[in-house]
């Protein structure tokens, strides 16, 4: 199902709320191929050429998991119906999984020696024994490691990514995985900023700006 | 059929750096000498041929092109907007608080040449989002911080000081979208591979 098909044609401005010749419009319009582009990145995870190497079901249900741990926002809510469409049993056990594993980031261990007075601790999530029966061993370990990437990418090692192979994903299809979860790390954070920045009102004039700065 | 990831034994960076930091990957790029036209539109730029990390993404080339494309013109479309060397401190504080030492290194030198502040950067490096830079690249760094951190916490507070310290609205969503497009950067350079450390330490 693309953005088109639902009659959408921008996804971010569904999600930050854009109407025409509002001033956020106005902002988004000024960079024609950011706006173009973000939208051409939605486009080539959710209508692909191919999902061979990761399932459109599925790449719904990872994008609702992420979302909803991200923030509970219009975003969240965007992909919660998109999943529900897709597949409304397993998106209702993905979407309680995302909302026992919301936590805070980003947290985690460094590598580098030099940093190991920064490591914090938290949650570290496992998709529970009902979900990995569920949902099935492949969809489970995507999971878990969407959660590694929205809170922990500073633990996201070697062994995040042979679990992905061990449990059945190929390397074309970790690549996709990876790009699904970390552009929802942006568009959600873009609409979360353009949100933002309509509640602050109207800016003062350019030269009252100035001034406080000089 | 179960693969296995690749196996480096290059010594891992120290911290975060200026110097070049290396970066190796987990999975296997597709080869060189494999790559057909699509791959090609994915790279947009031939000469990122060169790269294991852009022909690593390249098993998806679609994704990889747009994924190219909004990150050129969010960081070097600069005809107007945001100064360059302001667009680089908020990727660079974006890849300090996310922890992706490798993306730093990048940005902390665009950013110290744009801006000709090496040593601001390099503060910035080594005692993270707490360093006093002054007020207009605290409130970058702020707003920066308040969009990698979950749950999301940018909100109009942090509009209105990036206003204060004499951003237009036009480089305030120039701040939202280099800071927003750095939590797709790092995730990626995080989880696909891993630095390595520069030549002088290892």
């Amino acid at each position: 199902m693309t953005a088109a098909e639902v009659g959408i044609t921008d996804v971010v401005d569904e999600l930050a709320g854009v109407e025409p010749d509002e001033r956020s419009a106005a902002l988004r319009d000024r960079r024609p191929v950011t706006r173009e582009q973000l939208q051409a990145s939605f486009d080539a995870l959710f209508a692909p050429l191919s999902d061979e190497h990761f399932a459109l079901a599925d790449r719904e249900l990872v994008a609702a998991f992420a979302t909803r741990l991200t923030a509970d926002d219009a975003a969240s809510a965007f992909y919660a119906d998109r999943a529900r469409s897709a597949d409304p049993v397993a998106a209702d056990i993905v979407l309680a999984e995302a909302a026992r594993a919301a936590t805070t980031g980003p947290i985690g261990h460094y590598r580098e020696a030099g940093l190991q007075n920064e490591n914090t601790d938290g949650v570290r999530y496992a998709p529970s024994e009902d979900a990995v029966i569920a949902l099935g061993s492949r969809l489970a370990a995507a999971l878990a490691h969407t959660h590694l990437l929205v809170y922990r990418p500073r633990e996201a090692d070697d062994t995040a990514i042979q679990a992905l192979l061990d449990a059945g994903w190929d390397a074309d299809g970790i690549i996709t995985l990876s790009q699904l979860v970390s552009f929802l790390a942006f568009q959600q954070r873009v609409a979360a900023g353009l949100r933002a920045l309509a509640l602050a009102g109207p800016a003062p004039s350019d030269s009252t700006a100035t001034e406080v700065s000089a | 059929m179960t693969g296995t990831t690749l196996t480096h034994d290059a010594e891992h960076p120290h911290a975060f750096t200026r110097a070049e930091v290396g970066w190796l990957p987990w999975l296997p790029a597709v080869a060189e000498e494999e790559l057909t036209e699509r791959h090609y539109d994915g790279l947009v730029d031939r000469g990122r041929a060169g790269s294991d990390y852009f022909r690593l993404l390249a098993r998806d080339p679609e994704i990889l092109r747009a994924r190219t494309l909004v990150d050129k013109d969010i960081f070097y479309n600069t005809v107007d907007g945001l100064p360059r060397g302001d667009r680089e401190l908020a990727a660079a504080a974006v890849s300090r608080v996310n922890g992706c030492v490798f993306c730093a290194s990048v940005h902390a030198r665009f950013g110290a040449h744009h801006a000709k502040r090496p040593d601001d950067i390099d503060l910035l490096l080594a005692e993270g989002t707490s360093a006093d830079l002054g007020e207009r690249w605290n409130a970058i760094v702020a707003a920066s911080e308040a969009l990698t951190v979950t749950p999301i916490a940018f909100g109009p507070v942090h509009v209105e000081r990036l206003r204060a310290a004499g951003l237009d609205d036009d480089e305030v969503a120039d701040v939202i979208h280099g800071a927003a497009f750095f939590n797709w950067a790092n995730r990626l350079m995080l989880s696909i591979g891993r630095p390595v450390a520069p030549p002088a330490e290892s």
